[in-house]
């Protein structure tokens, strides 16, 4: 808004004291937790930092985070686009229920959906029996810790994808197909210039919470040192032995992600911003053509 | 299949598609969640109520519950107010706090439950000025209060905030034309408009709040009967083998955020039916 609409808004003395009160809000609940967490992991020196980062066990850590993730992303954009892509280009029966199993994960408590894994593959779980048959190792082992990540991160691409090309609308796609593309011809050049934004916004959530993960993980890793910790794991053990440098040091990798995946989204936000203006330029330019 | 039967469209796709989604969904959702549901029907009904109503089982469901109804109701109010200020308000950096409210999506629950509890212990940056007071925080149900508002923030604000960006201006100048205040608009005009986005926000604060357990576990403290959550008590009973408590335990979370989810669908529907008229 370039120019405040003095009937339209409030008295200044009220503008002023609700801006502060918000501001004052996120600055306590947002921004001190995330300052604090540098601030502590530093607070030695830079040299206790390093240290605590090329340690044996927290350099595991960070390795298995790192494939857990890479597993569970690609997955899960997989899933993400092709769940999109069905609810937002049919009309079917049933496709609410659809919309609402994939939210589902959202309102499961991350500890529960570890417990569900264990119940399934675990030692005495319905399928153990079957798997240790086949020396097939899930639980407390890197395809329990990869399912379980699957499972917390499994709405957030589909979620941002399927509000983005219901808005869209499947003209474009339609065109293309008429003019003798083949689908997947329209999909590659049509969809996906459309929605990479989108998709990498998705993406880069998705893989934040994929290597911050800890509740669920927690119930399945087993907690093996050096073997089946995660990065937030590693966290939790280095804290209760009241080595916080080594525990705010291994937190602060993770707040780096935090702050990366945030600055991508404003980006995104700012491309799609100015992709809709662009778009509004065209529709205008070719209307006057017309006249 | 005729559940699944589609209306004609020239796109392709749709078997593949949907076909695949219904796949993981199964793989990685259902079967789970049918192993869940399948271990607890061996509980028996007599055994299962044993379980669930040991007075820890209670204390901990009242306690995760009632911290969870009470940062959303928080969040509620001072989501409401950060939106507002966000959509309404010009003041510099604010780009910056609109990216920060992310935050809590972003960082780490582990994190942020180290960071809460160093900063609210007694000789934290805002503890030590609390203690005085007879506040504590840190270790007590206040501060799983703390931790749970961190965490679910973002949802009321990212739901109402873009309800607020749609409203039309027309409908205030109408009314300032009118003769209203600005308060008598915000009561009679903005806020009835706001108020479904706003409680399906809060509602989903509320479902996240539930079964938080990474930020709680480190501020909690975790005494038995006093500020140990739910899904700790979970966990405490698969350390000792007790696979059919731990399931009876999750079966009721399970329930309760199943009916939150119901409502907040409900709210959704009534919401579109709302809208959906113009």
């Amino acid at each position: 808004m370039a120019m405040q609409h003095t009937l339209t808004t409030e008295r200044a003395w009220v503008r002023y004291a609700l801006t502060t009160l918000a501001l004052l809000f996120l600055l306590v609940f947002l921004l001190v937790p995330l300052v604090s967490v540098f601030w502590e992991a530093l607070a030695k020196g830079w040299d206790l930092y390093a240290d605590a980062l090329v340690e044996y066990e927290a350099w595991q850590a960070i390795k298995l985070t790192l494939i857990a993730a890479a597993i569970a992303v690609p997955l899960n954009l997989v899933f993400g686009v092709a769940a999109a892509w069905a609810i937002a280009r049919f009309e079917f029966r049933g496709k609410s229920l659809l919309t609402t199993l994939i939210d589902l994960p959202f309102s499961v408590s991350p500890v529960v959906a570890g417990l569900m894994y264990i119940l399934l593959f675990g030692s005495h779980g319905w399928l153990g029996g079957w798997l240790s048959e086949h020396n097939i190792q899930i639980i407390f082992a890197i395809p329990g810790i990869v399912l379980a990540t699957v499972f917390v991160t499994f709405p957030f691409v589909a979620r941002e994808l399927i509000p983005l090309m219901q808005a869209q609308g499947q003209d474009e796609e339609q065109a293309a197909i008429v003019l003798g593309a083949s689908g997947f011809a329209a999909f590659w050049h049509v969809t996906l210039p459309n929605i990479k934004w989108g998709l990498l916004y998705g993406v880069i959530l998705t893989n934040a919470r994929a290597m911050g993960e800890f509740g669920a993980v927690s119930v399945v890793s087993g907690h093996i040192r050096g073997e089946t910790n995660t990065i937030p794991l590693h966290v939790e053990i280095l804290y209760n032995e009241y080595n916080f440098v080594g525990a705010f040091a291994c937190a602060s990798i993770l707040a780096l992600l935090a702050l990366v995946t945030l600055a991508v989204k404003t980006l995104v936000e700012w491309r799609m911003e100015r992709q809709h203006e662009a778009s509004l330029v065209r529709t205008q330019q070719a209307r006057e053509a017309l006249v | 299949m005729t559940f699944l039967a589609k209306r004609y469209s020239v796109l392709p796709g749709f078997g593949l598609s949907l076909g695949y989604a219904i796949f993981w969904l199964g793989l990685i959702v259902l079967l789970p969640l049918t192993a869940l549901i399948l271990t607890s029907s061996q509980l028996g009904l007599p055994l299962f109520w044993e379980t669930v109503s040991a007075p820890r089982v209670v204390a901990s469901l009242q306690l995760s519950f009632g911290t969870a109804a009470l940062a959303a109701l928080i969040n509620c109010v001072m989501g409401f107010l950060v939106a507002w200020v966000l959509v309404r308000y010009r003041f510099p950096g604010k780009r910056f706090v609109d990216a920060l409210v992310d935050l809590p999506f972003a960082l780490p629950t582990a994190v942020a439950g180290i960071a809460l509890t160093t900063i609210y212990a007694p000789n934290g940056w805002l503890g030590q000025y609390l203690e005085p007071w007879g506040l504590k925080v840190a270790f007590t149900p206040t501060g799983i209060v703390i931790a749970l508002i961190f965490v679910s923030l973002p949802f009321v604000v990212r739901t109402v905030q873009p309800v607020l960006e749609d409203l039309e201006g027309e409908l205030e100048e109408a009314a300032t034309c009118l003769g209203a205040g600005r308060w008598q608009i915000f009561r009679r005009v903005i806020f009835p408009a706001v108020l479904p986005a706003l409680m399906t926000g809060t509602a989903m604060a509320f479902a996240r709040a539930t079964g938080e357990f990474g930020s709680v576990i480190f501020i909690a403290g975790n005494i038995p009967l006093v500020s140990e959550i739910a899904p700790l008590i979970i966990i405490s009973k698969l350390e000792q083998f007790d696979f059919l408590g731990a399931t009876a335990v999750a079966v009721v979370m399970l329930m309760l955020s199943f009916s939150v989810l119901f409502a907040i669908n409900l709210l959704q529907w009534w919401t579109s039916r709302r809208h959906g008229m113009k």
